[in-house]
């Protein structure tokens, strides 16, 4: 290519255009207030209840560039404007700003076409935002079998394997040996110094958290779906802060089986609801694998709380079993109405339990906005502190 | 193309240019990759202050590129010396068309009254001054960190037409005392007045009385927020005068668009058809490439709803100047803005030529209208009012520093678009520390107070 030069001074500057583009450093900018306000307004895209589903570990959100604002004139019923072309008055066509069609627009539209963005998140990234500052509640170490341990690094030796070598820490030994400046610096075996790694031990915070899951006929697609999103987010989340946490998927009618993880997220039933049956399968399981001594027991139970009336003394009971071993018991009661109440059956249950002194909270679930209210009502420390539980 | 042959070529196209009547500043080319041209449209200026908004421009640019739209061939910015950027894509004829082009733009920038006028406000330097400010603010956002700056620059950018071109761009404070209104000797009634039996002028009438701020509604948003807010920084009282500054620069580029993009495609045209030393072919070249660059409509379509300025300046300026006369086209130029150019010299006559008409746009529908001449002026003027912004002037600052501002319903038509109007204040709030009022119309026409926070 030929690159013409002023014929006037020959041009010898530098070229810094071709290193640095500002535009590209200007639209990172903007991508990173997007990324500010994708954070911020994060509930709304947890919403989204389609992430359950697919195995994938990023969720694609459509989203408006933002806008710098300016004062402008509102948008006027009816604008005039001046154009070219062969027409005559009185001539009537569609408004190509309006039919969406880019066909007819001249040199300088009249309207600059919206452009939406397609944003990639990574759920892990929207897992590490959502759960800064939330914690399982009323945590305790537990004696168990199982103790953690961890690699931690500790110290320099002067033998290692290659990857741990600490180059900065090698360099100031070669420094202080070499104490008087000028030389040409020359590395010897006795400089390096590798990173060591101690092996440290600390007692488990064993926990296993049950899902229970009212699929009776009473809960329509979309309540199961809620209470699907909000214990996707919960089991991200505890995945993320816990290491050795231990999930528990059950699922209840008038019977109540368990699952494993991806059935539970596709399962779908019909019939009534008897939540005596669901408490009863998780008692069983604690029995078999979890004695409360060893573990932190969590219970998390959604329904649309339409327990069937002659289960009331049966599931009453099932459920302060369950208190009595558990660190905490939660309720998400998903609500097609508007009322945030809680006054049915089984978020009657729940009140007598906190009534009594249990640890135990509700939450009325009515949106897919809410799902993150949710979240943060169970596990954020504040939240709960100011609850008093 | 050997670059000797170019660099030949302008020499003798600047030797023609000139024999023909035009005259300028020495203009400096310099030859740059497509993606700084695409830079420089978006921003402006060769080197701007950093913000989100123009990295906005820029992926606009980027996706009007992608779908072909605008192929840019030369940036020039008005100076002594000029400065001339080309697209090193260009080929050699492109190149002879552009630096023609490129002289045209120069003589306007050179010989235009606004032109003259902003220039020597802003020195002829604004190239190196817009450099400038982006290192200053480079500066501050190390200093200051990124989201301050970006505040400022948030609500800066935004009053960013809000200017006063007919203010001074160095502007002294308001006075800050009323000044005695003068006595006028030889009336009648202070004559006899005088005359009567002198008594004690009442005691403390010397005391110079306070002078209100603004003194007079003041248009200028940017110098009014720099000067007179409450609790700014000294550093982002710069920025918003840096902000200012650049709009000063900007203004007579945006107000003589037609005209000026209409005088360099003239000029180019005519200097190619008399310019006997350009090779058949290249002068062949060039001219398919005029034949785009002032193309009416785009190709693919037969009515347009808005118009080219190219097209539109070199039509009324090939018509001028068979009609007027080299000597008067050349009066037209130093002394119109678009608004003049557009009112006194797009005839009947032309208009009908040029197909322009004027429609409306309702509920999707455009209707063609009538033809009526001072009308389609307007049309093709409207968006260039008051640098294409509403009029917002601050009216008043109350006692605890609140600012009132005041948006000229009557003169715009109609009212603010409310949703952007708040967010503006949002942006303006931060800055001036106080709460920020804003009236304008709804759409039943009924008066509405916004205010942030």
């Amino acid at each position: 290519m030929n690159m013409p030069t002023d014929p006037h001074q020959p041009l010898d500057a530098a070229r810094w255009y071709d290193l640095f583009s500002r535009g590209a450093r200007d639209w990172l900018r903007h991508d990173e207030k997007v990324r500010e306000s994708v954070r911020k307004h994060l509930p709304q895209i947890v919403a989204g209840g389609d992430l359950i589903t697919g195995g994938a570990r990023t969720v694609r959100v459509p989203m408006k560039m933002l806008e710098h604002y300016h004062f402008r004139l509102r948008r006027p019923e009816e604008s005039q404007g001046a154009g070219q072309g062969k027409v005559k008055p009185g001539d009537v066509f569609a408004d190509p700003a309006q039919t969406g069609g880019s066909g007819e627009k001249g040199p300088g539209g009249r309207e600059e076409g919206e452009v939406q963005l397609l944003l990639e998140l990574k759920i892990d990234d929207i897992v590490d935002w959502l759960w800064e500052e939330m914690q399982l509640p009323n945590l305790k170490a537990r004696a168990g079998p199982s103790e953690e341990s961890e690699w931690v690094r500790e110290g320099w030796d002067r033998r290692g394997a290659r990857s741990r070598l600490d180059r900065r820490r090698s360099f100031k030994e070669l420094v202080k040996r070499r104490g008087a400046p000028g030389a040409i610096p020359t590395f010897t075996d006795e400089d390096l110094r590798y990173r060591q790694l101690a092996r440290r031990r600390r007692p488990a915070m064993r926990a296993a958290v049950f899902f229970l899951l009212d699929v009776s006929g009473s809960m329509s697609d979309r309540d199961r779906k809620l209470a699907k999103t909000f214990f996707f987010w919960t089991v991200q989340g505890l995945r993320r802060e816990y290491r050795s946490l231990e999930t528990v998927f059950v699922a209840h009618t008038t019977e109540a089986w368990e699952f494993s993880e991806p059935e539970f997220f596709q399962v779908s039933g019909s019939g009534g609801t008897v939540a005596s049956t669901g408490f009863a399968k998780v008692r069983e399981i604690i029995q078999d694998r979890y004695h409360p001594a060893t573990c932190n027991i969590y219970l998390f139970y959604a329904s649309d709380g339409d327990n069937s009336v002659g289960d009331s003394a049966e599931a009453r009971e099932g459920l302060a079993a369950i208190a009595a071993d558990a660190c905490f018991t939660g309720y998400v009661e998903v609500s097609t109405g508007l009322s945030r109440q809680l006054d049915t059956e089984t978020g009657r249950l729940f009140a007598e339990l906190a009534a009594a002194g249990g640890a135990t909270g509700s939450y009325a679930l009515i949106d897919f906005e809410d799902v993150w209210g949710a979240v943060r009502h169970f596990f954020s420390a504040e939240s709960r502190a100011a609850e008093g539980a | 193309m050997s670059e000797a042959t170019w660099q030949d070529y302008v020499q003798r196209i600047e030797e023609l240019a000139t024999r023909s009547g035009l005259s300028f500043h020495r203009v400096e080319f310099e030859a740059v990759p497509d993606s700084f041209m695409m830079e420089i449209a978006v921003y402006g200026l060769p080197v701007r202050m950093p913000h989100w908004s123009f990295g906005l421009r820029y992926i606009y640019q980027l996706i009007q590129r992608h779908m072909g739209h605008s192929r840019l061939f030369e940036v020039v910015f008005p100076g002594n010396p000029g400065h001339a950027y080309l697209a090193s894509g260009n080929g050699l004829a492109e190149n002879v068309l552009v630096t023609a082009h490129v002289l045209g733009h120069a003589d306007f920038s050179r010989n235009n009254l606004l032109f003259q006028r902003c220039q020597r406000q802003v020195s002829e330097h604004i190239v190196e001054h817009a450099a400038n400010h982006a290192r200053q603010i480079q500066q501050a956002i190390e200093t200051q960190g990124m989201e301050r700056v970006e505040t400022v620059l948030d609500a800066a950018l935004a009053l960013e037409q809000h200017i006063d071109v007919d203010q001074e761009l160095r502007r002294p404070r308001y006075p800050q005392y009323i000044e005695a209104v003068k006595v006028i000797a030889d009336d009648q009634f202070r004559k006899r007045f005088a005359a009567l039996e002198p008594t004690a002028a009442p005691a403390g009438a010397e005391i110079k009385k306070r002078a209100p701020v603004p003194p007079h509604p003041e248009r200028d948003l940017l110098w009014f927020v720099a000067q007179y807010a409450p609790e700014m920084e000294s550093w982002e009282r710069d920025i918003f005068l840096a902000v200012r500054e650049e709009s000063f620069y900007f203004y007579p580029v945006f107000a003589t668009q037609i005209m000026n993009e209409g005088w360099a495609s003239y000029w180019h045209a005519r200097l190619l058809r008399e310019a006997d030393f350009i090779p058949q072919q290249a002068y062949l070249d060039a001219v398919k490439c005029h034949s785009d660059v002032v193309r009416p409509v785009a190709a693919d379509s037969q009515v347009a709803l808005g118009l080219n300025p190219y097209h539109l300046g070199f039509s009324m300026w090939e018509k001028i100047v068979e009609e007027e006369g080299m000597d008067g086209a050349l009066a037209i130029r130093a002394q119109d803005d678009d608004f003049g150019f557009i009112r006194n010299h797009l005839t009947r006559e032309l208009a009908d030529e040029l197909e322009l008409f004027r429609y409306s746009a309702r509920d999707g529908q455009i209707r063609v209208l009538e033809p009526d001449l001072n009308a389609l002026h307007e049309a093709i003027l409207a968006p260039k009012y008051n640098f294409g912004a509403p009029t917002v002037v601050a009216q008043h600052i109350r006692a605890d520093g609140t600012l009132e501002l005041v948006h000229d319903h009557t003169l715009d038509g109609r009212g603010l678009d409310l949703e952007r109007s708040r967010r503006v204040l949002d942006y303006l709030q931060r800055v001036w520390r106080r709460p920020v009022l804003l009236t304008t119309v709804n759409q039943a026409g009924l008066v509405l107070e916004l205010t942030a926070p």
